[in-house]
């Protein structure tokens, strides 16, 4: 489905990315663990259009998406969570939503999600109508996984799910990212947390101040010794 | 005592007036400072613009009010993309200052090409209102004086509606909140900037023609002073918040109509800006303003 190809991008004059390949099949969990500032952030913004690489091809559903503008590959149904949430924090609940379904026209199909999600977050529905700034982090995070999905992406790009959440929260949105992927869309899931990313993803890349060190399925990298060293303590 | 009560309701309806003016302006101000955080210094020279939209509209094309002032915002709105897309677009991503110094630039610019080609003369704004006093008891209000009320209200009333209740508006308040998370959510942000600049522009044009049909005289330098006013009105109300424009305008006016009222009209420019250090001492984000709004 999407697959990165000897990517390098640059902050300035800052090499941050050094040539990164990747490979999200279609259906599958795919995680990228790492440390602060190993480039993770930066390799989904690349995919995701908000930055362009300098050299490198981003391949996306057979069709090359390198250096196409952010709000147009949202349009071919990729999208992004952006890490610290970033909801609209001056907009309703509800206001967020309808901005997540801004390319959609189909009125009905639009109110149809709008249910959908708001079955998954029951929490939402209960303040739809609340300024989204008093939501708590958690509530926070659900929201922009919410919007993110009123977009109907085939593919989602979720960055740092469970930054500053209570462990049992980081819980509960693990289990929703399992359902929504059950539900048919492929996840490539940027995660601090390597533990919890491990134990739902198919496949992991190893990131390491821009260049990928290690990749294979979850399991492997899950009961190897570096991993189980540098990222999962013990 | 009761003429000194008189003249304070007099001052106020004058006040309100020319503060309904200064609001319009100020929308356009705060809403490309709420956008890309630029202070357009060029808006005064929109508002000039359209009041000479206005005049040629109604002095060559021989069109009423109505028309002149929409043809005068629909030109104006075209005159504030183009200023964006030439000016500012490339310089998205450059200092601060440098965009701010690239605005007085294209302010000069603006007024100095009206120069060249419309003569520095003012020219006088013909009457497009048979000029009628009403009397309010012991109070008067002329004909002008209403058609700007009645003119601001309506294009304040579909302003906030456009902003908040149409797709293109809440994309407009997404743009001005996180402009990355906006565009993860397919919204074109060039698309939303140049439309901010058309309405902005826009409203500044209704002021211009509003001034011209109140004052009947217009200038290529006329926006200078009321454009650093509806700044100064903007700051007052919170610079990036659109309910802050409107009633900063309108204190602004009321304050100046005051002034010249009960002290001397020569102190009201002093009063004007004296508010502006006031309120950048006392409370830097303007009377509307929040300075912590997200919890994160």
């Amino acid at each position: 489905m999407l697959r990165v190809e000897d990517i390098n991008v640059y902050y300035g004059a800052i090499h941050a990315i050094k040539g990164i390949s990747l490979d999200v099949p279609d259906g599958e969990i795919v995680a990228l663990i790492g440390s602060n500032g190993a480039g993770k952030s930066t390799t989904l913004r690349t995919i995701s259009g908000l930055m362009r690489p300098k050299t490198g091809r981003i391949m996306y559903d057979g069709e090359d998406i390198t250096g196409v503008p952010a709000h147009k590959i949202v349009g071919k149904g990729l999208c992004q969570v952006p890490e610290g949430r970033h909801v609209f924090a001056n907009m309703t609940v509800m206001e967020n939503l309808e901005l997540g379904a801004y390319l959609r026209s189909d009125k009905d199909g639009i109110a149809k999600d709008m249910e959908a999600v708001f079955e998954k977050f029951p929490r939402l529905l209960e303040r739809k109508d609340q300024i989204s700034g008093t939501l708590s982090g958690g509530e926070q995070q659900m929201l922009a996984m919410a919007r993110a999905l009123m977009s109907r992406p085939k593919l989602l790009l979720l960055d740092e799910p469970s930054m500053g959440l209570a462990p049992l929260l980081v819980k509960e949105i693990f289990n929703i990212i399992k359902e929504i992927n059950a539900g048919g869309t492929t996840v490539l899931l940027v995660e601090q947390n390597a533990n919890m990313a491990l134990s739902i993803a198919d496949k992991a890349y190893v990131l390491e101040t821009g260049r990928i060190t290690l990749s294979g399925t979850a399991a492997e990298l899950a009961s190897s010794e570096e991993v189980r060293k540098a990222y999962l303590g013990g | 005592m009761d003429t000194l009560l008189q003249q304070f309701f007099q001052q106020l309806i004058n006040g309100i007036s020319l503060g309904s003016i200064y609001a319009l302006i100020a929308l356009g101000y705060t809403m490309i400072y709420g956008i890309i955080k630029l202070i357009n210094f060029a808006h005064g020279d929109i508002y000039m613009i359209g009041a000479y939209f206005g005049f040629f509209a109604t002095t060559q094309l021989g069109l009423g009010f109505i028309p002149a002032i929409i043809l005068s915002m629909a030109g104006a709105a075209i005159v504030g993309i183009i200023i964006e897309r030439v000016a500012y677009r490339p310089m998205r991503n450059a200092p601060r200052i440098a965009i701010l110094i690239t605005a007085i630039g294209v302010s000069f610019f603006l007024e100095y090409s009206m120069i060249l080609l419309v003569s520095p003369q003012p020219r006088t704004f013909p009457a497009v209102f048979t000029p009628t006093v009403y009397h309010f008891g012991p109070l008067v209000a002329n004909s002008q004086q209403l058609v700007i009320l009645i003119s601001a209200l309506i294009l304040m009333v579909a302003l906030s509606y456009i902003v908040n209740s149409t797709k293109a508006g809440k994309a407009m308040r997404a743009v001005s909140f996180d402009a990355d998370a906006a565009r993860l959510m397919g919204i074109n942000i060039d698309r939303v900037i140049s439309m901010t600049f058309a309405l902005g522009s826009a409203l500044a044009a209704a002021g211009g023609v509003l001034v011209g049909v109140y004052y009947n005289s217009i200038d290529p330098l006329m926006g200078m002073m009321p454009g650093l006013k509806a700044f100064v009105a903007a700051v007052l109300g919170g610079i990036g918040i659109i309910p802050g424009a409107m009633m900063g305008g309108i204190i602004l006016g009321v304050v100046e109509a005051m002034v010249s009222g009960f002290l001397s009209s020569t102190f009201r420019d002093a009063a004007a800006f004296g508010i502006l250090i006031l309120i950048l001492l006392y409370k830097p984000a303007g009377l509307l303003g929040k300075n912590v709004r997200e919890k994160v």
